[in-house]
């Protein structure tokens, strides 16, 4: 049987009462807002990218432990990251929470969240935050779009 | 009280969830289902099943007594005029769809306003939202009062002379606030508006004569009163469902079908297009006979000494917020514990084996007014205990343990 204690791990109950990068980022390339519609958990990332890298993160919002402690925990992992590594992460993190044997070994606190995979109903509130980088990542690659003609990553996308 | 003897007949009932002794507190989502009503479906199919309607053999024809009789009892139950009154649908949504769908966008034009309440379910709210959008006619609110009622004031300011149709819940779902339908229609009715009432959570709970309340229409779900899923009911005043069109066309609903005009059958049929859900009538059939040999009365009165008693306790928790009036409040408790978000509470109760509902109860203009993102809710009906209200209250006392002690502090 799951114990609570597989899913409420301190580090995670550290992140929801202190969360890291709680607040909004004045110049943001990307601003995502994202509900779970079943239980009204919302949040708001931003996200500043820079040359295919994330410079810098920031969210907001509300939720349950879990949601929210994922939310901060996300927002550390991915800063200064690429874009394609924070994205290999997410499918990680996706993946982990799937119950698939993943290497957990760059996850740092976030390693914490793998017990939400033996609560099928909480597995939609560890992976809101991750949902909205992942969306966001998409928006601020549009914005680059603007910005720069030749940027490879756009010439990837028009042969999709 | 109920005896609780009645838990045996609910096979579900008996069984550990997570180790612990099954605790359901969710029955305004779903109700369990007694031995009689799984046993009806059980024998339906091993001996009677067959279409309804058509068929010249013996089979056919037990399969149409079946269904037709089923809707005889729901005629009874609600003190209906006649089974022309008594359609089957798929629950309380798809009853209330059919009305905005067929009445609404016949009967409702740009000039006239539409008036809901803030308490609805999103079913009751949504089907009007569209009916507006779709003739242009206004939708309005009746506003909530502190305590979760609404004051006869502001219901009669809400309801003008423009108003075509009044939609409101009996029992809210979350405050558990019962409405004065009986009123309402008296007052919708003085200015020529039609009322429907959703009865999804009042019609498991109490006595509900439509002749005595003079609705206009009636919208309710078998599952939430111990029938399966899939199936429900639309009452409908006959003067009103004769003068609407169906909204599904098909087989069974017709009556002469030439290549470019067809007539319809002949209330109740003529909004049942397709094979119907027969089962699921007999399902309802058999919740109702059960509700009945233990009696309406009864159900209410067992419910509400549960709820006083459940109140009673719950003084005693810190930090417990109840939401809805304090008096006349329906069989369930909508809450929030402090510090503590709805759905870490309903988690560590699960591992009680305690089932509460916990999110926005598909009412999220009322979270707004509540000025909540979501909150827990325990709701109870004839089979819960005042032991199991106990056992409840004592995970809401470990649930604070747990936060507390281990990671607030
Ligand atoms: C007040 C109210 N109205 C409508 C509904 C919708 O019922 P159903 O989902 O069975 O159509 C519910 C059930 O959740 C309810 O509580």
């Amino acid at each position: 049987m799951a114990s609570l204690d597989d899913l409420y791990r301190r580090v995670i109950m550290d992140h929801y009462q202190a969360p890291r990068n709680m607040g909004e980022l004045a110049d943001a390339d990307a601003t995502i807002q994202l509900k779970n519609p079943t239980c009204g958990d919302q949040i708001q990332l931003q996200m500043k990218v820079e040359d295919g890298k994330i410079k810098d993160a920031k969210f907001k919002g509300e939720g349950c432990s879990i949601s929210m402690s994922s939310a901060s925990m996300m927002t550390e992992a991915i800063k200064d990251l690429p874009v394609e590594k924070a994205l290999e992460l997410a499918d990680r993190f996706s993946k982990m929470l799937l119950g698939e044997e993943v290497d957990l070994d760059d996850f740092d606190d976030i390693e914490a969240l793998q017990g939400v995979c033996k609560f099928p109903a909480r597995i939609k509130c560890a992976t809101l935050a991750w949902k909205a980088m992942e969306k966001g990542v998409k928006e601020s690659d549009k914005v680059d779009h603007h910005h720069d003609h030749h940027d490879h990553h756009h010439d990837g996308h028009h042969h999709d | 009280m109920i005896d609780p003897k009645i838990r045996e007949e609910f096979p579900i009932l008996n069984q550990k969830v997570n180790g612990h002794p099954l605790v359901y507190l969710d029955s305004a989502a779903t109700a369990q289902k007694p031995i009689q009503v799984i046993e009806a479906v059980n024998e339906y199919y091993r001996k009677t099943n067959a279409n309804v309607h058509r068929g010249v053999h013996t089979l056919g024809n037990w399969a149409t007594d079946a269904y037709e009789g089923a809707r005889t009892k729901v005629k009874k139950f609600i003190n209906a005029r006649s089974t022309e009154e008594i359609v089957f649908v798929r629950g309380t949504t798809s009853a209330i769809n059919l009305v905005a769908q067929s009445y609404g966008r016949s009967f409702i034009g740009k000039e006239d306003e539409i008036v809901i309440t803030l308490m609805e379910h999103h079913s009751n709210l949504i089907p009007w939202q569209q009916v507006a959008k779709f003739t242009g006619a206004t939708l309005k609110y009746v506003p909530l009062q502190q305590d979760g009622t609404m004051s006869m004031e502001d219901i009669k300011a809400t309801i003008t002379e423009k108003t075509k149709l009044v939609a409101m819940t009996q029992v809210s779902n979350v405050l558990g606030t019962v409405n004065p339908i009986k009123e309402v229609a008296k007052i919708a009715h003085s200015v020529g508006a039609k009322l429907l009432v959703d009865g999804a959570q009042s019609i498991p709970h109490m006595k509900v004569d439509v002749q005595d309340l003079d609705c206009d229409f009636l919208a309710f779900s078998g599952h939430k009163m111990g029938a399966p899923t899939g199936i429900g009911v639309l009452y409908g005043k006959k003067e009103l469902l004769e003068q609407m069109e169906p909204v599904e066309f098909g087989g069974e609903m017709i009556d002469f079908v030439d290549l470019h005009e067809s007539t319809w059958k002949e209330l109740p049929w003529k909004f049942e297009g397709g094979t119907p859900i027969i089962a699921g009538a007999v399902g309802l059939g058999a919740a109702i006979d059960f509700l009945q040999s233990i009696g309406m009365d009864q159900i209410e009165k067992h419910e509400h000494e549960l709820v006083n008693y459940a109140m009673d306790q719950l003084k005693q928790v810190d930090g417990f917020t109840m939401y809805g009036p304090l008096v006349n409040h329906s069989s369930l408790i909508t809450f929030n514990l402090k510090d503590v978000h709805p759905h870490d509470l309903a988690t560590v109760l699960d591992t009680y084996g305690i089932a509460v509902r916990a999110g926005h109860h598909c009412a999220q203009p009322l979270m707004k007014w509540l000025n909540v993102s979501a909150t827990a809710r325990a709701s109870f009906y004839l089979y819960n205990t005042k032991n199991e209200i106990d056992i409840w209250i004592d995970g809401l006392n470990k649930t604070k343990e747990y936060f507390g002690d281990g990671f607030i502090g």
